[in-house]
């Protein structure tokens, strides 16, 4: 991609500026947005699913292995499992998987879109082809990602919970006490707000990295390793400008 | 009709349109023809309104595009079809949704009106029956028939096909052509064919604009395409030994010798 960093930020400044227009016909931008939120949510639910238990299990059996022959009580295992899933690890971790996963679905699709003289149709037919084509994918990420997030938060303290019981570190009653001591429904907000702005991030960055790919089919999927990378980078950063922010 | 006048193109350093002055007419034909790289690609962009000209006016029916209004282009954009060198059919539709595609967008018409549509124009096409396939389980020549489908479901005053013959098999190219020109005579369309295949050239050419080197070297139409002595036109169009006898024998022929 050519241009310095400041051409690249006006231009992303420019496409966001430019999901502001009218829509051409309001159903056709609504069925384009319900086919990208069972995009989103229904094709990532099993991933996250999957990822977010294994990694409440997982840190759950080494907490408490790290308690085991301290006087902390076994229930903080419970505790900590449920704020790490729901301050960082469902949040943060998530969106990093969804960085891959949507992401470089979206730019190779729109960078296909684009090679393929698709946009250039959709632009002589006199369609606002940004507003069409990033506006649903924007729209439904900032509602569906905060939705996965929810459960692989739920999946996570679950996971974790099958964990140490089933290695014999603590009892379910032990585990049920931890997840529910000391609950601060405040983190819960922070986790929807960190799950929002990354599920933009993510979307509108790829976005960008495909609608404006161009060049060879080589290009595509060098748009989609820049949209991965650059997504990474830029929900990790916002993590730290959130927490430092909100906490 | 659509008039350019004095359109120039410019990337950096190189010019690529060299002030291009033309007019294309309604009910025909229009071609636009030449090398790799003379600068036929970029002159349709700008006609479409995909990449703006440096300098010139391009006036559809007088009315100069580069001058209008985004309001203004967004409805003169109805007035176009386009069937593009890879089709750009959307993968993700079928046929018959891909042809639909600007009726849904664009108009107040009922489903069944539009289904109603799409048949007439798919049956125009001879596409009957394809509509709920998808364009990955269409051959070539079934993509650009849904193509044109697409181009001319919204009756569009203006058609502009971008080497509408490239990947076909030589039957088949024909077979496309006789479409285009077809639908061109029935609806009174201005058509602007960009190609650089030969059959196109001597069976559509009701207008020939040929480019060499981002300049208008030479104008004409199919006819007076055999009579001419431009030495670039006449290395493009009859490269081959064959070619060059085949425009003999045509030359004899309308010499009635």
């Amino acid at each position: 991609m050519k241009g310095g960093w400041i051409f690249h930020i006006g231009r992303y400044v420019k496409l966001l500026g430019s999901l502001f227009t009218k829509p051409e016909r309001r159903a056709m931008y609504w069925k384009e947005t319900a086919r990208m939120m069972s995009d989103f949510g229904i094709g990532s639910l099993l991933i996250v699913i999957i990822i977010s238990f294994f990694i409440g299990a997982v840190s759950a059996v080494q907490f408490a292995y790290n308690l085991s022959d301290s006087l902390v009580p076994m229930y903080f295992v419970g505790y900590v499992v449920k704020e790490s899933m729901i301050l960082e690890f469902a949040p943060t971790v998530t969106c990093l998987i969804l960085a891959g996963k949507i992401g470089s679905n979206i730019a190779s699709e729109l960078g296909t879109m684009r090679l393929t003289e698709q946009i250039d149709a959709l632009e002589i037919m006199g369609i606002n082809t940004s507003s069409y084509l990033v506006g649903p994918k924007i729209v439904a990420a900032i509602t569906m990602i905060p939705l996965l997030v929810i459960i692989a938060a739920f999946t996570g303290i679950v996971g974790g919970g099958i964990a140490s019981v089933s290695s014999g570190y603590l009892s379910q009653a032990e585990y049920l006490q931890g997840v529910q001591s000391f609950f601060v429904a405040f983190n819960v907000r922070v986790m929807i707000i960190k799950a929002v702005v990354f599920g933009f991030i993510l979307t509108s960055v790829s976005c960008y990295q495909g609608f404006y790919a161009s060049g060879s089919a080589i290009e595509i999927g060098k748009a989609s390793t820049r949209a991965v990378v650059i997504s990474c980078i830029l929900v990790l950063l916002a993590d730290y400008v959130l927490a430092w922010m909100l906490l | 009709m659509i008039e350019v006048k004095d359109v120039r193109k410019r990337f950096g350093e190189q010019e690529v349109l060299k002030g291009i002055t033309s007019q294309f007419l309604p009910g025909q034909t229009n071609l636009i023809i030449g090398k790799s790289g003379s600068g036929k690609t970029v002159l349709i962009k700008c006609i479409v309104g995909l990449m703006i000209p440096d300098e010139g006016e391009i006036l559809y029916d007088g009315r100069d595009f580069t001058k209008m209004t985004i309001k203004e282009k967004k409805e003169l954009r109805k007035e176009l079809g386009m069937l593009f060198q890879g089709n750009a059919l959307f993968d993700s539709l079928t046929v018959e949704e891909n042809v639909r595609f600007p009726l849904d967008m664009f108009t107040k018409m009922t489903l069944k009106e539009k289904t109603d549509r799409v048949n007439e124009v798919l049956s125009r096409v001879n596409l009957q029956g394809a509509n709920n396939k998808y364009p990955s389980q269409t051959s070539g020549g079934m993509q650009k028939r849904t193509g044109i489908a697409r181009a001319i479901v919204m009756n569009p005053k203006y058609l502009f096909c971008d080497e509408p013959n490239s990947g076909l098999d030589p039957k088949t190219a024909i077979v496309i052509d006789e479409l285009i020109r077809e639908i061109t005579l029935e609806n009174n369309i201005t058509t602007i064919i960009n190609t650089h295949d030969m059959n196109s050239v001597i069976g559509a050419g009701d207008k020939i604009l040929f480019l060499h080197q981002g300049n208008k070297e030479w104008e004409g139409n199919n006819k007076t395409l055999f009579e001419t002595d431009n030495v670039e036109l006449n290395s493009f169009i009859f490269a081959s030994e064959f070619l060059k006898e085949a425009k003999e024998v045509r030359l004899r022929k309308m010499r009635g010798l």
